[in-house]
């Protein structure tokens, strides 16, 4: 039996593609990777209206053939039948926005030129006419010497007039519609000059009217509105992420406790029951935990991005970006690592230069996560007194505040050394069509939250749950004899590591309690304040932060929690940061880099702090 | 080309204008090539609509249908022929 036919959906950036594509297939679509690159490969299935099944295919958006990034690179690679991994496809949707012809028009030339049936979407029309803009679709269709269907994909409009004239063209025996116009081969000025001729021939007639886009944009790219404006946005987003994102967080952590429980009343003790409790259930629900706020993150980046205000952020942060050598693109994914670095890495796709991107990802860690929150907590509540050194400004908010200051501070220079180094090179600079800005649809929102889920929960249940089971066998073996008072956890493989490298860390003021605390943190850096009470052999059922707190007084001096402090604003943490970065960079090489840079940065100021504190008799 | 080199970086806001020649030789390739992307091209109609005043942020022009940010030193290197009404 024959696959279904292949159609790709193709178009510039903003022309509604994605929009087109769910409405399309709706729920039945798989994200998955081309070999060998990092760009996502977005299929799903749709029904003919004579019930054929199809594949579609949505393409990244690009503005010509000649690729300019990796995911330009694969649209051009498979329209072309020269990508890895995917056939030729039999027919291709080109999506133009209406009130945008002239510029998409151009890259359409393109791909008719390719020679495979085509059938053109016209989209977003609605705004095209809410724009004073009256096209002839029938004039554009005999000037392009293809069909062209009307659409609004947000809205669902001409989807199935669009899946009539599809079922026509991916027909076997159907003749392709092939022109031999010596015009589409010449080179991009004159496609250029051929495409604004053929928006002129379809457009009727056009009313300037004021368009709302730029209303909107002379409050949102105000040089002191806008600014107003996209701190008030980011301040609801945080709020946002963590108290919206805490009760189910604490729902989840609830619910895989209840779940260790279970097991710990049905199976007897033994070294097994350990590993499913303590290793598999307790890792893998440290890291779902945070599935909540990573959701709510992406909902308001998915917000941002569909309503078109993204770019605008961009805009505005652009500047100050670029005097570490980044660009304006860089400043949502480095936000979002505020809440947890691994979306805020994921979010880097956004950003088309390759170099822009690799410094993003490699200074994504700096920005103090929600992880580090609860490490911060504890120390600073021990060690640091509770006074006010101002009206309403405590010393341990400022010391708080002061490890978030650190870690964006110490991203600027690392982000200022890597542009001259290890990601030297021109800087694509900062050059992008804004969007009309638009209503995200409801539905697009909620398959972008799903895929992203998805994605998370994968890593999730493979990589993470490996790896700390791995972690959970060197807290368990060897197994301490019957009868020893020699702890568990110093009797363990990590133990043992923590007795060993101990020396290394004594400069810098760490005792060997912290050093083993440091090991379980890396699967997730708030397991090391349990990890803190295991070692001092307290009940570490977390309610007992208090007794934490008087114990670490006790043992720790100011010093020393000032570099652990310091410590964790670098430290290269944690595996699921390391494994996100592994597949967003294909390969070890750079979450290699990172973890050492960050290793020496962490070291260096952890030391830095221990000398000075104990010289000022700390 | 015009008898007196504005470019876009100094053209007035909402000053209407069109496209009168682009320095290629001041642009990096991938750089020229977005730009012919974006539909940068000679006798184009071009407004800037928006500054980052603070510091020398980027524009924001209007090309054709199009709104596109651009980098004041890209800004500099397009020539720009404002039209008299």
């Amino acid at each position: 039996m024959n696959p279904a036919p292949l159609v790709a959906l193709v178009g510039n950036p903003n022309a509604g593609k994605s929009a087109l594509f769910n409405a399309l297939t709706g729920a039945r679509q798989k994200v998955g990777n081309y070999p060998g690159v990092t760009v996502e490969r977005h299929a799903g299935r749709m029904a003919l209206p004579d019930g054929r099944p199809v594949e579609l295919l949505d393409l990244p958006g690009t503005y010509s053939l000649e690729p300019s990034s990796p995911d330009e690179r694969v649209t051009r690679d498979v329209v072309t039948g020269t990508q890895a991994g995917e056939r030729l496809p039999d027919a291709i949707i080109v999506v133009v926005d209406a009130s945008n012809l002239d510029n998409h028009l151009r890259f359409t030339l393109q791909l008719i030129a390719l020679g495979l049936p085509v059938v053109v979407a016209l989209n977003m029309f609605d705004l095209a006419e809410r724009d004073g803009l009256k096209l002839d679709p029938e004039a554009l269709a005999r000037e392009l010497g293809v069909p062209v269907i009307p659409t609004v994909a947000v809205r669902k409009r001409g989807i199935d007039d669009l899946k009539e004239t599809l079922a026509d063209l991916v027909t076997p025996g159907a003749m392709a519609l092939r022109r031999s116009d010596p015009v589409l081969h010449a080179d991009i000025a004159t496609l250029q000059r051929r495409a604004r001729q053929i928006a002129m021939a379809a457009t009727i007639s056009e009313t300037p009217v004021r368009r709302w886009t730029h209303m909107l944009d002379s409050i949102a790219l105000h040089p002191v509105f806008g600014v107003l404006l996209l701190f008030v946005v980011l301040f609801v987003m945080f709020q946002a992420v963590f108290f919206a994102g805490a009760a189910p967080a604490d729902a989840i952590a609830g619910g895989f406790d209840w779940l260790a429980g279970l097991v710990k009343q049905v199976m007897p003790d033994s070294i097994l029951r350990s590993l499913i409790t303590d290793g598999a259930i307790a890792g893998v629900g440290a890291v779902i935990k945070f599935l909540p706020q990573i959701l709510i993150m992406f909902f308001f980046i998915l917000v941002l991005e569909a309503s078109g205000y993204m770019v605008r952020a961009a805009f505005l942060m652009d500047r100050i970006m670029a005097s570490v050598g980044l660009s304006g693109r860089a400043f949502i994914p480095l936000l979002s690592s505020f809440a947890c670095a691994v979306p805020g890495i994921m979010s880097t796709r956004t950003i088309e230069d390759e170099k822009d991107r690799l410094t993003t990802i490699l200074i994504a860690p700096l920005m103090t996560c929600s992880a580090r929150l609860p490490v911060y907590t504890l120390v600073i509540g021990a060690m640091i007194p509770n006074v006010r050194v101002l009206p309403f400004v405590g010393l341990q908010g400022l010391v708080m505040l002061g490890l978030y200051i650190m870690g964006v501070a110490g991203a600027f220079v690392v982000a200022l050394v890597l542009r001259r180094t290890v990601t030297k090179g021109a800087s694509s600079g900062f050059m992008m069509e804004m969007p009309k800005y638009q209503l995200p649809s409801v539905r697009d929102l909620a398959i972008g939250l799903w895929s992203r889920a998805e994605i998370f929960l994968k890593r999730a249940g493979t990589t993470i749950a490996f790896t700390t089971i791995v972690l959970w066998a060197m807290l368990s073996f060897p197994q301490v004899p019957k009868g020893s008072a020699v702890s568990q956890v110093n009797y363990s493989v990590a133990g043992r590591i923590a007795n060993t490298i101990e020396p290394a860390f004594r400069p810098i003021g760490f005792n060997r309690d912290i050093v083993l605390a440091l090991i379980p943190a890396m699967a997730a850096r708030e397991v090391s304040v349990a990890a803190l009470g295991t070692v001092y052999a307290i009940d570490s059922s977390s309610d007992d932060e208090s007794k934490m707190a008087q114990t670490l007084k006790k043992r720790w001096s100011l010093a020393t929690a000032l570099a652990f402090l310091m410590w964790f604003v670098f430290a290269p943490q944690c595996i699921s940061t390391i494994a996100v970065t592994r597949r967003e960079t294909n390969g070890w090489k750079w979450p290699a880099f990172m973890v050492s840079y960050l290793f020496v940065l962490a070291y260096m100021a952890a030391g830095i702090t221990y000398w000075l504190a104990t010289l000022a008799g700390l | 080309m015009a008898t007196i080199p504005l470019s876009l970086e100094q053209l007035p806001q909402r000053q209407r204008a069109t496209v009168a020649g682009i320095a290629w030789d001041r642009l990096t390739a991938p750089e020229g090539r977005r730009l012919r992307e974006l539909g940068f091209d000679e006798g184009v109609g071009i407004e800037v609509l928006h500054r980052a005043r603070i510091g020398g942020g980027p524009i924001a022009c209007r090309i054709g249908r199009m709104t596109v940010a651009l980098r004041r030193r890209v800004a500099g290197a397009i020539h720009v022929d404002p039209l008299t009404s």
